[in-house]
């Protein structure tokens, strides 16, 4: 049985609203699977449609190749945090875990490890309405983690985190990953991704944008793109034209070139003689990439931030 | 904590075999109980209810005072009332003309006129408050359950096994036996123009009653096995009319206005066969030497083979409210504050599942048990328990209370059978628990705390409130049979007597469904809500 997750075209209306239309993708173990997309994407909606909590107008969502509500003690299979102040606030941190424990079956010693693990021993006792939001997102990991399971899905962990909290996150989504298990994590900043996911599915409007590996998508937005700084512009141009390049002015003195590798580039302008100060290949961050990819459905930018079906 | 630390080695996948579906319900439940236990608002919630209904109940318990002549109060001024066969409490005052009959042997009457008179002098009057002549101005009036006719009985104690056929104010013939029991014989009134035959046969434990409108068609209206009746017994005519009671409109409410009656019966054509012991009629004020008002006023007078019998009084099962000759209490009294218990119960019961709505705790909990009815059952299976907990701790403690307090104030506290008693502690316990899942059932069904804390409220204490306080009794009836209220009856320890024409509504403990009648009103409500709301969550998203 292979920890995966696999969404096949899911849709959904609220009311006039399309949450989501014909959303498909699969989540593979051993990795990281971003989930990116501005609010009002789907991702949400995805979410509670994967954990059986809202029903899809079509489609089908499989954990594990059966549907999650068909999971005896589901939360062995797969461990989720969609929101993390869903809490009793007079309820015992501790106590909230004992209950999410006993309904799966678990033993109570699997609470004390939890809260050990996720460092929350010394808060365990307190009423959880008093826990900050960081407080609040390592208690629903550790309610997560409580049947130890193979997939874990988390619905913005990086929200409210400080920077100390953010690394410490990375660090556990990797972890995981690492361990064998699938990890699908939502986000509407694609730079809380940067270092963490392996593979991403950009989702626009309620369905996927892209599906692909981050490694390919950075290569992709880069396109072999040269930045070449010279005093002397014209004649580089007359160069690097008879080369068959694509070459864009970028500034007074600055040309974007695309089509050649820095290498080749170097050589042409030596063997011509045209004097230059800078030749580099352009850099992409995960952001400029994920811009880039999205310049095509800029029409959900407009869309008032917010989550859909709230 | 380092970032690996959440997680040890590979997931155990082979793991899974923990738990079957089968004691997955076993485990919501411990989960939902976890849940209950450790909102301390909601455990205290539950105290609060138990403590609000004991304390309440029994202070309700003691405010009566009660007094008996110059001197004397509470304790001392407990009547002595007589106890029927069943060991119920009974009203065993009459008029009673009678002749010893040896073993088996009929008597044969025919009744010509019934009049009644009806005190002015007010209300029924607590033990030793009457006036010194209680039917003075007295004025004519029809008595519906005045009664007159022959009598058997074992003997002229009170309290005694008897059985009677009479002609009545306006419920025609009856035939009744041993206090509780009655069978309609010949309907109308009666006159000089229209008489009724009455007839009595005795064989052995077995009695007949006869009626006839002729004398010489007779029809058997009953008959009473009278277990261990003497070889002797006492027969002959008697006469008696109980309190009279009338609803009057006051103030948009009710008012109870009434007081003692007399009925005076003629009968002539006195027929009697077997072995009778006197060759003349002995008249007796039964039950004359205790303090009932129109105590000794009965007489009877016998002019050419016609009797003339007159008294006031009744023969009936003791009932709690204004028929009643003494001051009595219920055993379920203090229980009737059980409704503010009731109320922080349901906000509890609401409040469980409504409060997971509020915070999104609900997804949460679905997330973990994704079969919703499964967690709806939890639910309402942990609430209802500690629901019926507290239930029981209040009456099981206010109860006995009450009781002892009511009789420390002089009040009679009408006895009740063991069952009946038992049935009274534990369905009130059950009434709050079938609430409380009432309260689960309208809070998944509305997910707002308000909004079904309200509904609930409307449901079942305020059709109470508005039938104990308001509403006329005819009007507060319907409310008691069609909303969930009419599950209080399960607390009704004295049974309606429709032959006692009580006119004790629902604020004197009467309710008009018996008392599982009235329950299953409650539980059909909660099971058409539990229902509707396993349905909802099924349906909708979370």
């Amino acid at each position: 049985m292979e920890p995966t997750i696999e969404v096949a075209g899911l849709r959904k209306r609220f009311g006039s609203a399309v949450a989501l239309d014909g959303m498909s993708f699969t989540v593979q173990p051993g990795q990281v699977t971003g989930f990116v997309g501005p609010n009002g994407a789907g991702k949400s909606t995805t979410m509670r449609v994967i954990l059986g909590l809202d029903a899809p107008d079509e489609g089908r969502a499989l954990v594990c190749g059966r549907r999650y509500a068909s999971l005896p003690q589901p939360m062995r299979y797969l461990g989720s945090m969609l929101d993390a102040g869903a809490l009793q606030p007079s309820r015992s941190a501790r106590n909230h875990l004992r209950w999410l424990a006993c309904s799966q079956g678990l033993p109570a010693s699997r609470v004390t490890e939890v809260i050990q693990q996720a460092g929350l021993q010394d808060v365990a006792r307190r009423k959880a309405g008093g826990f900050s939001l960081g407080m609040r997102q390592r208690l629903g990991i550790a309610g997560a983690m409580l049947g130890d399971p193979e997939i874990l899905m988390l619905d913005e962990p990086f929200n409210g985190l400080d920077p100390e909290g953010i690394v410490w996150m990375r660090g556990f989504l990797r972890s995981l990953a690492r361990h064998g298990r699938a990890v699908l994590v939502s986000s509407h900043l694609m730079s809380e991704l940067e270092d963490t996911a392996d593979h991403l599915v950009v989702v626009g409007r309620g369905k996927v944008v892209a599906d692909t590996s981050v490694a390919a998508l950075l290569a992709a937005a880069a396109g072999g793109r040269v930045t070449l700084r010279t005093a002397a512009v014209p004649e580089a141009v007359t160069v690097l034209d008879l080369a068959g390049t694509t070459i864009t002015p970028s500034g007074p003195d600055t040309l974007t070139i695309s089509g050649l590798p820095a290498e080749r580039v170097v050589t042409l302008l030596s063997e011509n003689a045209v004097p230059f100060s800078e030749v580099s290949a352009q850099r992409v961050t995960l952001e400029q990439a994920y811009l880039e990819l999205t310049r095509d459905v800029v029409e959900f930018r407009a869309e008032p931030a917010q989550e859909v079906a709230q | 904590m380092t970032p690996a630390s959440i997680v040890h080695g590979r997931p155990a996948a082979s793991r899974q075999a923990g738990g079957s579906q089968g004691g997955g319900f076993r485990y919501v439940v411990r989960a939902e109980w976890i849940k209950f236990r450790s909102v301390r608002g909601w455990v205290i919630g539950m105290i609060v209810a138990a403590l609000l209904t004991l304390l309440l109940g029994v202070f309700l318990a003691g405010n009566a005072n009660i007094g008996c002549g110059a001197t004397l109060s509470g304790r001392a001024c407990l009547p002595k009332i007589p106890i029927g066969a069943d060991g119920e409490a009974v009203t065993d005052t009459f008029y009673f003309v009678r002749q010893p009959l040896a073993g088996n042997g009929s008597l044969t009457v025919r009744v010509t006129s019934l009049a009644t008179r009806i005190s002015a002098g007010g209300q029924a009057g607590p033990v030793g408050q009457g006036p010194r002549n209680p039917l003075a101005n007295m004025y004519k009036g029809t008595v519906p359950w005045a009664k007159a006719g022959i009598i058997i009985t074992a003997s002229t104690r009170q309290g005694s096994a008897y059985a009677a056929i009479m002609v009545t104010g306006s419920h025609g013939v009856r035939m009744q036996y041993d206090y509780v029991h009655d069978a309609a014989g010949l309907a109308g009134e009666i006159s000089s123009a229209a008489p009724r035959w009455l007839r009595l046969t005795r064989n052995g434990d077995v009695i007949s009653g006869y009626d006839s409108a002729d004398g010489k068609h007779w029809d058997l209206v009953g008959t009473a096995t009278l277990a261990g009746l003497p070889g002797t017994v006492q027969a002959g005519p008697f006469a008696t009319s109980p309190i009279y009671n009338e609803l009057q409109p006051f103030f948009g409410g009710e008012h109870i206005q009434g007081g003692p009656s007399q009925a005076t019966a003629v009968m002539d054509d006195i027929t009697r066969h077997g072995h009778w012991l006197a060759s003349k009629w002995t008249g007796d004020n039964i039950g004359g030497h205790g303090n009932s008002p129109g105590t000794g006023v009965g007489y009877f007078r016998q002019s050419r083979g016609a009797v003339t019998v007159s008294g006031s009084g009744n023969i009936a099962p003791l009932v709690p409210g204004p028929g009643s000759f003494y001051p009595t209490a219920t055993i379920e009294r203090p229980l009737s504050v059980i409704f503010i218990g009731l109320i922080a119960v349901v906000v509890v019961a609401a409040m469980f599942v409504t409060a997971e709505y509020r915070r999104g705790l609900i997804r949460v909990t679905f997330a973990a048990t994704p079969n919703r009815g499964r967690v709806l059952a939890a639910k309402a299976v942990v609430v209802a328990s500690a629901a019926f907990v507290a239930g029981l701790v209040a009456s099981v403690i206010t109860v006995p209370i009450g009781i002892s307090r009511a009789r420390n104030q002089g009040q009679f506290v009408l006895p009740v059978p063991l069952l009946t008693e038992v049935r009274v502690l534990l369905g009130t316990a059950a009434l709050v628990a079938v609430a409380a899942i009432l309260a689960v059932a309208v809070g998944a069904i509305l997910r707002r705390s308000a909004a079904a804390v309200t509904t609930v409220i409307v449901l079942i204490v305020l059709p109470f409130l508005l039938s104990v306080a308001v509403l006329p009794t005819a009007a507060a009836d319907w409310v008691l049979r069609l909303t969930p209220a009419a599950g209080l009856a399960i607390e009704q320890s004295i049974p309606n007597y429709p032959q006692v024409g009580s006119v004790a509504g629902p604020a004197g403990g009467a309710y008009p469904l018996t008392p599982w009648a009235g329950f299953g009103v409650l539980c059909l409500y909660a099971v058409v809500a539990l229902a509707l709301a396993a349905v909802l969550l099924r349906r909708r998203d979370a």
